[in-house]
């Protein structure tokens, strides 16, 4: 388990405890937290998942894969701590994280 | 509409049906609110059924499209195992295989569309199925193993990716299609080969050109594949996928039009005011393609649910998205972005043999569609420019040395 902290555009914060395995985008989906589409439903076929990083925690949630980093290349106000969650698996690691969510998915 | 009457009926608990309550709720609709379904679980996501989901790399709690605590908590009230049997347009009500009537102020129909099924002698023998519903999976994945062999009839996405599953869990796999090449339907022909190649080269067998006879079988269970040249292909288990049936039998008894799918809007709307169509039942408009087409896609079901709960809630209707879908076999992602119409010439950027590429569909200099192989720049870069209807220079987009981020940008 690990507590995470999902911060919508409005600043509005979500603070849940995500169960390890899961991915940073199932916490968010499953606990109907806004800001998170996930059309593709978490095979990194969409970029609809696009969450900004917590500086602090960018190293702890690993690197991109190129799969990854194409993907994130085309969606919108991408910035160097972009990521897609459903590429962040949780772990015990993880406890504390927080992410933000971008103006809009589509 | 009135708040306080009948509210929104959707029928039918799909990808299209669960994501349309959703996005009423988020648009601020806060009426009576009814999903009707009549599979026997909560509205979930069939992609992985055949991918993910089949191979063990997901669980069941995982394919629910929404916790079950988001229907309570947005008062949506879904009943299951529910068939509505007749639409009664006047009344402004549907009717249960029970006879119990369900009064709407605006209906969304969301029935999907049903496997397609063989009608060849055998067909109903044990171990013959579709792959549709989370039962069928299940059935599915319960005959596959170490020492089983499954026969898959259809070289389309749906039968190669229960092809590669069917691999990943050890079982044997041989893939029986009609035509001279797999992926007829769907794909341009420098996929189809490749993915003839890939699949061979992972053990799997490919017969194309066959036409089948019937199913053989011992005891009531399926034992093999009988083709018109005398061959019977051995199996255990048979995937039948050779496409889908719109259920838009509905909406036609209740004098809407169909075509290929219940006829609606940009606003997926029918030419009854108060009814919707959305996802897989319907046949819509194709903004950027100047012609009505019924998809088979979540990016679909996704913008339509949108479209109709903008629509009903009374917000301007949304942009209009370029059409997407995908499909995981091996550890290859192939990504498709718009519509192959009105193509006059195809660009293949990249080498198949390198495993990484994507065919361009141009009209000229526009990009009509792009289909790609582990090539996501090439996807969204490619979505982008459908999107924006943008000319293209073609040089630099057959040129791999310039990247598809200043093809984009040219």
């Amino acid at each position: 388990m690990a507590k995470i902290t999902y911060v919508e555009h409005n600043g509005k914060e979500h603070v849940l405890d995500v169960k390890t395995g899961l991915s940073v985008m199932e916490g968010a989906v499953k606990n109907n937290i806004p800001g998170i589409d996930a059309d593709c439903g978490g095979a990194c076929a969409c970029a609809t998942c696009h969450v900004y990083v917590d500086e602090a925690w960018l190293d702890k949630t690993g690197d991109k894969s190129a799969m990854e980093e194409s993907m994130l290349d085309f969606a919108e106000n991408v910035e160097p701590n972009s990521r897609l969650s459903c590429q962040i698996k949780v772990t015990d690691a993880l406890d504390g994280l927080r992410v933000t969510m971008p103006e809009s998915q589509h | 509409m009135s708040d306080a009457g009948a509210g929104v009926v959707i029928v039918g608990a799909g990808h299209a049906g669960g994501s349309a309550a959703a996005m009423l709720r988020q648009a601020g609709y806060d009426g009576p609110l009814t999903i009707l379904g009549d599979e026997p679980i909560l509205p979930y996501q069939r992609p992985p059924l055949s991918k993910a989901w089949l191979k063990g790399e997901a669980d069941a709690e995982s394919l629910a499209l929404r916790p079950d605590s988001f229907y309570t908590e947005n008062h949506i009230k879904v009943r299951l195992g529910e068939r509505v049997q007749s639409i009664s347009r006047s009344a402004q009500l549907v009717t249960l295989a029970s006879g119990e009537t369900v009064p709407y102020d605006a209906l969304i129909i969301a029935t999907g569309a049903r496997a397609r099924l063989l009608t060849i002698p055998g067909s109903d023998l044990d171990g013959v199925q579709p792959l549709r519903s989370a039962a069928d999976a299940e059935q599915l994945k319960k005959a596959l193993g170490p020492g089983k062999r499954l026969a898959v009839v259809g070289g389309g996405y749906i039968g190669l990716e229960a092809a590669a599953s069917a691999r990943a869990l050890g079982a044997e796999a041989v893939v029986i299609e009609a035509q001279p090449r797999i992926l007829g339907r769907s794909s341009h022909e420098s996929l189809a080969l490749f993915y003839t190649d890939y699949h061979r080269g992972k053990g799997v067998e490919i017969i194309l050109d066959a036409s089948i006879e019937a199913f053989e079988g011992k005891d009531g269970h399926v034992t093999g594949v009988r083709l018109s040249d005398g061959i019977v292909v051995p199996c255990d288990h048979v995937v039948v996928g050779v496409g889908v049936i719109p259920n838009d039998d509905l909406a036609r008894d209740a004098g809407l039009e169909t075509a290929n799918g219940v006829v609606v809007d940009l606003d997926a709307r029918t030419a009854d005011p108060a009814i919707y169509a959305i996802g897989d039942v319907s046949h819509r408009p194709l903004p950027g393609y100047g012609r009505m087409f019924r998809l088979e896609s979540v990016a679909n079901a996704l913008e339509q649910a949108r479209q109709a709960a903008y629509h009903i809630v009374g917000k301007p209707a949304p942009a209009p998205e370029v059409t997407w879908n995908w499909s995981d076999q091996y550890d290859l992602k192939y990504q498709l972005a718009g519509m192959p119409f009105d193509v006059d010439r195809v660009l293949v950027r990249g080498d198949p043999a390198s495993g990484k590429f994507a065919v361009f569909h141009l009209n000229g200099d526009r990009i009509q569609a792009v289909e790609s192989v582990n090539a996501p720049a090439e996807f969204m870069g490619g979505k982008l420019l459908i999107g924006s209807r943008k000319p293209v220079d073609l040089a630099k987009l057959a040129d791999t040395t310039v990247s598809m981020k200043e093809v984009a940008a040219s």
